[in-house]
């Protein structure tokens, strides 16, 4: 058994860089796509994963294979993506998420068709899938950058985050940082996506962020433990993950989107708050 | 320090261009307890937003002079789902003095418990958003406000949903920030509280039909008037070409005052 759990991370290279970038990816992603559910936002990280692929696409046609430009230009695109839906919303009476499916949907046809116009199918297969074994070195170094950003824009904007959420129109009240906020909270988002892109692909990145944070609200009701506990099943996640794909020689990726899958299944049946525990009839009540 | 806390000069406020309220002029004076009464529609919650700074005016201008606003909307943004506890909502009243970063303090902690205590809301410190009952979350809300500490307080109908013990509780609040020397203004429909508990009464109908001492502006004839106005939009209303409202002799102690801008509302 610790054979089979440990050796692997022991004797290769490889997975201990891969085990490494997906902790990273997973303390940072978690407390985001915790944030993005409060805000009922859940869908917003899939349009925006798909919306970073012309980006990457285009980086990829440039320069091949290589981290930098193909982060560069999924975070352009990201943003833009981001920004646009916000502003077309901001100013019309189209709701956000409305704006944002049009744009992420325009993202993705143009990504698509820049990747088909020069490339092989395997190299689409990349940017959609990527592998969290191949992480080299700078992608390595990018995805912690991406985690130290995060953690200290989280803590100090903690405060304004929550505010933003809980109430808005009294944010509004006292003071002008709930704009500047949601922006700042938009550009975490697509960071977080492209860190993980590298190492899950476009499709799966937001599946380390949405499942493990979307399980979380089975089990709590304080946004601090739904961040501690979302970051824990991510981590789990990656382990399992990992250690799956080695020993049934599984694509990586999908490996640990499926154990957090199963995580949030689990949770959802059995969490503190999830179906059984409301389901189940109780004929016993307190007196006050 | 000032002695008029607000001064709105032709004020008009509105939405997608029509007008909500309409050539609103006068001064509020610091310290005063206002209420602000007319039918649905008639503008009030407008009012509140353009002073609270959320509604940008159309036309004309607020003077405001105030170190800190609190506003209880009429109705909440609040994700009643959202993983917070009483005290979690309440606390956002620490903000304008702790704000993004500072740290709330023990006695910050001491005064938040003296305001859940004073709403009667006490023991209800760690409950959580979803499980309170409408009336309890005004409660919660209302102790926000006063933890705000604010030397303006607008009040939009707080009073919803809340019981006559509640109530009562809470006129004596706001009677004792009166004393304090807050300038409150507060929205509420029950005409016979205004009467009993607000020296001061502006009565709306989308434009001010009286503004003044309670006494004189509850008149049979005033209230008459602030029943008829157009209450829904008209598409293909024209432009408003109405003058402002000519100023109204200043009433004797105003005229102590050095500023000769003062207002008083028009009786249109
Ligand atoms: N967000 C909005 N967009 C467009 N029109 C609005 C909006 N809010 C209010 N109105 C309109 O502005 C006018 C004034 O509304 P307001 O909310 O100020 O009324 P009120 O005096 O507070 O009424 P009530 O007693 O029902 O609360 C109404 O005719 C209303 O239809
Ligand atoms: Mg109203």
């Amino acid at each position: 058994m610790f054979e089979w759990l440990v050796s692997p991370f022991l004797e290769y290279g490889f997975m201990q860089r891969a085990l490494l970038g997906s902790l990273v990816l997973s303390v940072s992603c978690a407390p985001v796509g915790v944030f993005l559910m409060l805000r009922r936002m859940s869908l917003t990280g899939d349009a925006m994963s798909h919306a970073i692929l012309p980006g990457a696409a285009i980086g990829f046609l440039l320069f091949g294979l290589e981290i930098m430009p193909m982060t560069i230009g999924g975070l352009v695109v990201g943003l833009l993506v981001a920004l646009g839906s916000g502003f077309v919303s901001r100013f019309t009476v189209q709701k956000e998420d409305a704006s944002m499916a049009a744009f992420y949907l325009i993202s993705l046809a143009v990504g698509v068709l820049l990747v088909s116009w020069r490339g092989s199918s395997v190299d689409l297969m990349h940017v959609l899938f990527g592998s969290v074994l191949a992480l080299n070195d700078e992608a390595l170094a990018l995805i912690l950058g991406i985690a130290v950003v995060t953690f200290l824009a989280l803590g100090i904007f903690w405060r304004a985050l929550v505010a933003e959420c809980l109430d808005p129109l009294f944010l509004r009240s006292v003071s002008r940082i709930g704009g500047p906020t949601h922006v700042l909270f938009l550009v975490l988002v697509v960071l977080n996506l492209v860190g993980g892109f590298q190492a899950l692909g476009t499709l799966l990145s937001v599946g380390l962020m949405m499942l493990p944070a979307v399980a979380s609200r089975f089990w709590s009701n304080d946004v601090r433990a739904l961040c501690g506990i979302a970051i824990a099943i991510a981590v789990v996640s990656s382990l399992g993950g990992l250690l799956l794909s080695y020993h049934a020689s599984m694509p990586s990726g999908p490996a640990i989107i499926m154990v957090a899958g199963v995580a949030y299944l689990f949770s959802a049946l059995f969490g503190r708050r999830g179906v059984l525990a409301s389901a189940l009839p109780s004929r016993r009540h307190t007196s006050a | 320090m000032r002695s008029t806390c607000l001064e709105f000069k032709d004020l008009t406020l509105g939405y997608q261009r029509h007008a909500a309220v309409h050539h609103l002029s006068g001064v509020v004076e610091r310290g005063s307890l206002t209420a602000v009464v007319g039918a649905n529609g008639s503008g009030k919650s407008t009012l509140m937003k353009g002073v609270a700074g959320i509604l940008k005016p159309i036309s004309g201008s607020i003077d405001a002079a105030f170190r800190r606003l609190a506003y209880l909307p009429q109705q909440s943004d609040i994700d009643r789902s959202f993983p917070a506890r009483v005290i979690d909502l309440v606390s956002l009243g620490f903000w304008q003095e702790r704000g993004l970063l500072g740290r709330i303090t023990r006695s910050d902690k001491t005064r938040l418990f003296a305001c859940l205590a004073a709403v009667g809301l006490s023991g209800f410190e760690t409950r959580s958003l979803d499980s309170l009952s409408g009336g309890q979350m005004q409660r919660a809300l209302f102790a926000r406000t006063m933890l705000q500490d604010a030397d303006l307080i607008l009040l939009d109908e707080p009073f919803n949903a809340v019981d006559e013990r509640t109530i009562r509780d809470l006129l004596a609040l706001i009677r004792q920030w009166a004393d304090e020397g807050r300038t409150i203004l507060c929205v509420l429909h029950d005409h016979a509280l205004v009467k009993s508990h607000f020296p001061q009464t502006l009565l709306m109908a989308r434009k001010p039909v009286a503004w003044g001492r309670t006494a004189d502006v509850m008149t049979p004839d005033h209230l008459s008037a602030a029943r008829t106005f157009q209450e829904a939009w008209d598409e293909n209303a024209g432009w408003c070409e109405e003058p402002a409202p000519a100023l109204l002799p200043q009433p004797a102690e105003d005229l102590l005052h050095d500023r000769d801008v003062a207002r008083r509302a028009a009786h249109v």
